[in-house]
């Protein structure tokens, strides 16, 4: 076989796989979808305001709920020491008075 | 048309072959730009799915939320609030939260208690992550220091299912009556208010109103709460901005390396194949299909090995980035959701620029003269 077909058949069968599997995704996700509509049924219940994904810190556990300066509470100087503090920065849109 | 084709095949052939010649150098390249590509692709499949995880699971949050604020602190609502924001025209229910956290010094973790109308007192619920750290499943008692001291036993009525742990993890759901003791919470107050507004078009105006009526209030609207996931795993947001420029700086390593100049051995083969009859476009094509061998090949690899490991294997190599120093983690799957713009972009950003950048060098040497090529 030649090496440009052997070339073209790889690329091609890349191709197809990533095809398959972004199509696969819209249509084949049954257990990621009930877990989505699980949460999303437990969110209405319980009135919750956030998700589970940092759970080191109160304000990385709840972001939207936290205020501008919960990462900085021992004094306003203080270095942000929680990991997570590094993903979950601040929210932006607030309607706080100056 | 056929004869155009046969030609791009065979010098796709002889690029191939010349590729192979260099077999250990190309394959490492191949390997290394297969994993910065990896890296970015699941970086940017793993947020735009959180992102659209958030909107769609957060759609249910409260309309408005509305906190006291006390020299910049959260501090407790008072339930007298509640007749007064009822009665601005529009907000249909008001319902007070009762929530705090509890961190468990026998497991290092962190958890949420909220008061929930429906469970008996001495009873819990508890989210699946909380029965997972314990190792306490339904009829088993969970310990829960309270505030005055004295270590309180709650019977698990039943854990949450693992279904909905990317929002009840660490939850655990008490008698309205059962919290209020354990924190030793004043009669009369609630940690927040949680609004629901008939028309969703005014709840800003409705935030206003609070805002102006109560100035020790803060409102949160519910787009606010799923703005906040959206600047979280917005690309500028923290870690990934860190994550994503690394990967950028890579890309810029490669192309430099590649841009700066050729090997000797490279500029000989190019002086050869120019003094037996080859054109510069020739050398030019051949240096192309070079480049674009590597990067197509490393762009394919990259981004499936990258959907692979974000949609099923739930992203289990940023667990630890994720988790910092918490104790209790949420498993969770996430519903596979590629946006094509994001594909497209990191297609051009990774294979344009090093596939050009292949060239470039190429068509400086291609242009001297072939005996010079070969002396140099």
């Amino acid at each position: 076989m030649r090496k440009s077909t052997a070339f073209l058949l790889f690329t091609l069968g890349n191709a197809i796989l990533l095809v398959l599997l972004l199509w696969s995704g819209r249509y084949a996700s049954g257990e990621a979808r009930a877990m989505r509509e699980a949460s999303r049924v437990l969110v209405q219940k319980l009135q919750l305001t956030d998700l589970c994904l940092f759970t080191e810190a109160r304000y990385t556990r709840h972001p939207s709920m936290a205020d501008l300066h919960s990462a900085f509470q021992d004094h306003p100087l203080a270095l942000e020491h929680f990991p997570s503090g590094s993903l979950a920065t601040p929210p932006r849109f607030r309607r706080e008075r100056p | 048309m056929n004869r155009s084709v046969e030609r791009h095949r065979n010098i796709l052939d002889f690029a191939l072959s010349s590729l192979l010649r260099r077999k250990g150098k190309n394959v490492s390249l191949w390997v290394m730009y297969t994993l910065v590509v990896f890296l970015i692709a699941a970086i940017v499949f793993y947020t735009h799915a959180l992102k659209r995880e958030a909107a769609m699971i957060l759609q249910g949050a409260p309309d408005i939320v509305v906190q006291k604020m006390v020299a910049g602190r959260h501090d407790l609502v008072p339930v007298g609030y509640v007749e007064k924001i009822a009665a601005i025209r529009g907000v249909t229910a008001v319902r007070p939260r009762l929530w705090g956290y509890y961190y468990d010094a026998v497991t290092g973790a962190n958890y949420t208690l909220m008061a929930s109308d429906d469970l008996p007192p001495g009873t819990a619920d508890i989210g699946n992550g909380v029965a997972r750290t314990t190792r306490i499943a339904e009829g088993d008692f969970i310990p829960i220091r309270a505030v005055p001291g004295a270590t309180t036993l709650f019977q698990v009525r039943k854990v949450l299912p693992y279904a909905s742990e990317l929002a009840s993890s660490d939850l655990i759901l008490l008698s309205e009556g059962d919290l209020r003791a354990l924190f030793d919470f004043p009669r009369g107050f609630a940690t927040d208010l949680a609004l629901t507004v008939g028309n969703p078009a005014e709840r800003a105006t409705i935030a206003a109103k609070i805002a102006a009526q109560f100035p020790d209030s803060r409102p949160i609207l519910n787009s606010e709460i799923l703005r906040t996931y959206d600047s979280i795993f917005d690309w500028r947001g923290g870690m990934m901005v860190v994550m994503l420029g690394v990967a950028v700086f890579s890309f810029v390593i490669f192309a430099w390396d590649k841009a700066t100049g050729l090997s000797a051995e490279e500029r000989k083969e190019i002086g050869i194949l120019k003094s037996v009859g080859w054109e510069t476009g020739d050398v030019l094509l051949l240096k192309f299909w070079e480049g674009a061998v590597v990067s197509l090949a490393a762009f394919l690899c990259g981004v499936i090995l990258a959907y692979v490991q974000v949609f099923f294997f739930s992203a289990s190599l940023f667990e630890p980035a994720l988790k910092g120093w918490a104790v209790l983690y949420p498993r969770f799957k996430l519903v596979p959701d590629v946006d094509p713009y994001q594909l497209a972009v990191l297609f051009f950003l990774t294979v344009v620029p090093y596939t050009v950048a292949t060239i470039i060098p190429s068509w400086r040497a291609a242009t001297v003269d072939p005996d010079a090529a070969m002396r140099s």
